[in-house]
């Protein structure tokens, strides 16, 4: 049995589903990421896990232990929130040690294990601060702290990384990923940013509308979305229409009746008169390391990826030939569920 | 921007707030320094007020005379005893106010305010209905084969009116500070395994403790110099020092001596005041900034 299990979990606020039958199971050590658009169901099953929010059918079993109705504090869960939650009144030290003290931790061990744990998340020279004196990235660890100092068998992020800046977030998703592969504590992550979800997971966990729709390997879920929606989600996606030749294989062809995604960077972009399919240049955006195209084809406009390798970019207007491996085209499946 | 510059940097600036100080000149600033020399004028029952002649007569004998000891303690007593009911009633109504859904929060955050706009007096005389030799209370107590008690014109009446009129003074300070929470905070206590009574006592009160001690402030300054309600509910008997003001310049007609108190009722209250202030911020001001 797994660590973690969710077995036909769900939420009904009056006549609205919140999260309809929701099965999971997490591994020991798994790094878990709930990824979804808002109001997906996501952060209510955090909440149910956490045991902020009361579960209206199904069951959670931590360890092998059925919590469904256990109250928060017994679960002994650690939990980091959105907004960080910490105590204002407290110094980060006090903070980080309020957990050791509800479990009356004597205090020559609850000093040792706060020094560690403040160390483990960098903040070591910070610990006479109060939270108001923290930068945000800074207010972040402490939160990160104050639910590892405690031990818990599975450690919960909402949103965690959403109230930073860009450049921080990315710092901080490496180092969220550096302290649980240290700590090697199972991790349940809420995010609504597919990017996040995909550079630090195991497993991402594809929400829609309360219920799952795909649980895969970052890697695999990339690469083979299984819906309209999720390719759209979760990284760029060309769509175009499909249909099996004599062989059996799946070409791209108009008025096929299959739906079919090509990812922008799997096109490759060749001179006119060459290639499957023929186009212009309508869009060009400079993303840094690659340049995003907008090409017109008669299948519509397809986006495509160039890596910038230093060579001019290509003009708008210019008549391109798009090419690429069929067998890198994926057939969708209609989505069950509308987001 | 530069209109606000400049407003900030000249002469306007004064120009702009004179209204508003002149009123406060006319109206506060003045009368205080008029009642203060008048405490130290000589009074003589026969002749009155002499305007000329100045004495520190009055506070001496306010200094001297037990009686007046008496009336100032039971005034500050009876000020402290109600600042702490209002603490112990408003302070859990302003938090379950504070978790109210929508509808009835507004509703009844209304109906703790309606109260203000009726006259004290009225409310007052309300209570005494209540509590008097022939009131609710009584006829109840007897009706229930008890003996009357005497209700009226005790501390207790004087106390429990207070505590009625001064209690949106305690919750409004405190549900403002309150809405400043992060519930999630609350959220985050729990899961680290404290009690809900833990999560009040060291995550809710430190951080609602400036509402807690702007509304123990405003209470305690009201209470301390009201004089409606002691002077309907307390009687001629349970005199407290505002109803003893009353009486040194309407019956004694002692103007100066009744000046004197006022001045002794105006410094006892800042002191206590600000003592208490700069005890309970010195206790929090490191942690909540």
């Amino acid at each position: 049995m797994a660590f973690v299990q969710l077995e036909n979990l769900g939420k009904r606020y009056g006549a609205i589903d919140a999260v309809v039958a929701t099965n999971l199971s997490v591994e020991k050590g798994e790094f878990v990421s709930l990824l979804g658009p808002s109001g997906c169901g996501k952060t209510t099953t955090l909440q149910m896990i956490a045991g902020f929010v009361d579960v209206s059918s199904g069951r959670i079993v931590l360890d092998g232990r059925d919590i469904t109705h256990a109250k928060p504090a017994s679960r002994g869960l650690g939990v980091v929130f959105q907004s960080y939650a910490l105590f204002p009144h407290m110094s980060v030290q006090d903070n980080v040690a309020f957990g050791l003290r509800m479990r009356k931790v004597p205090n020559t061990e609850l000093q040792q294990r706060v020094a560690r744990v403040l160390k483990l998340v960098r903040l070591d020279q910070h610990a006479e601060r109060y939270p108001r004196e923290l930068s945000g990235g800074q207010r972040q660890r402490v939160a990160l702290a104050r639910a590892l100092v405690i031990e818990p068998p599975v450690l919960l992020l909402d949103e965690p990384l959403s109230n930073l800046d860009a450049n921080l977030r990315e710092e901080m998703q490496f180092e969220i990923r550096r302290i649980q592969r240290e700590v090697g504590i199972t991790t349940l992550m809420v995010t609504h940013d597919q990017s996040e979800a995909l550079s630090i997971s195991d497993r991402v966990v594809v929400m829609q509308a309360g219920r799952i729709t795909q649980i895969d390997a970052p890697y695999t879920l990339y690469e083979h979305p299984r819906t309209e929606f999720i390719s759209g989600f979760v990284g760029k996606a060309n769509l175009l229409p499909g249909a099996r030749d004599a062989a059996g294989v799946v070409q791209v062809q108009s008025g096929g009746d299959l739906t079919l995604s090509l990812r922008p960077e799997k096109i490759d972009l060749r001179d006119k008169e060459l290639g499957r399919l023929q186009g212009n240049i309508v869009s060009r955006f400079f993303l840094g390391s690659q340049w995003l195209y907008g090409v017109s084809t008669s299948l519509g406009e397809l986006s495509v990826v160039r890596r910038n390798d230093g060579s001019a970019p290509l003009a708008e207007g210019t008549a391109v030939g798009l090419d690429w491996d069929a067998a890198l085209l994926r057939v969708l499946s209609v989505d069950e569920v509308s987001a | 921007m530069s209109l606000f510059a400049s407003i900030r940097q000249g002469r306007q600036g004064y120009l702009l707030s004179a209204p508003a100080l002149a009123l406060y000149v006319c109206l506060l600033v003045i009368p205080l320094l008029l009642t203060l020399v008048l405490s130290f004028n000589v009074f003589d029952y026969s002749s009155g007020i002499n305007g000329n002649a100045y004495t520190l007569d009055h506070y001496s004998s306010l200094l001297g005379d037990p009686y007046f000891y008496e009336i100032f303690l039971r005034t500050f007593w009876i000020s402290g005893l109600t600042t702490l009911l209002c603490v112990v009633i408003g302070v859990p109504e302003a938090y379950i106010l504070s978790r109210m859904g929508t509808p009835w929060r507004s509703i009844f955050l209304i109906l703790i305010l309606t109260p203000l706009l009726i006259s004290v007096v009225v409310r007052a005389f309300g209570w005494s209905l209540l509590l008097g030799a022939d009131g609710l209370v009584n006829q109840t107590l007897q009706a229930l084969g008890g003996s009357p008690m005497k209700l009226l014109y005790t501390p207790f009446a004087v106390v429990i009116a207070l505590v009625h009129v001064m209690l949106p003074f305690m919750i409004i300070p405190v549900w403002t500070s309150l809405q400043k929470l992060d519930p999630a905070a609350e959220q985050a206590a729990l899961s680290l395994g404290a009690s809900h009574l833990t999560v009040m006592r060291k995550v809710v009160l430190p951080q609602i403790m400036p509402g807690v001690l702007s509304g123990t402030l405003i209470v305690f300054g009201l209470a301390a110099s009201s004089f409606a309600i002691p002077g309907l509910l307390g009687g001629r008997r349970l005199k407290m020092v505002a109803t003893l003001i009353y009486d040194q310049y309407l019956s004694e007609l002692n103007w100066p001596m009744g000046a004197a108190i006022a001045v002794a009722l105006l410094l006892l209250n800042l002191l206590i005041m600000l003592s208490w202030n700069r005890m309970i911020e010195g206790r929090y001001k490191k942690s909540l900034g």
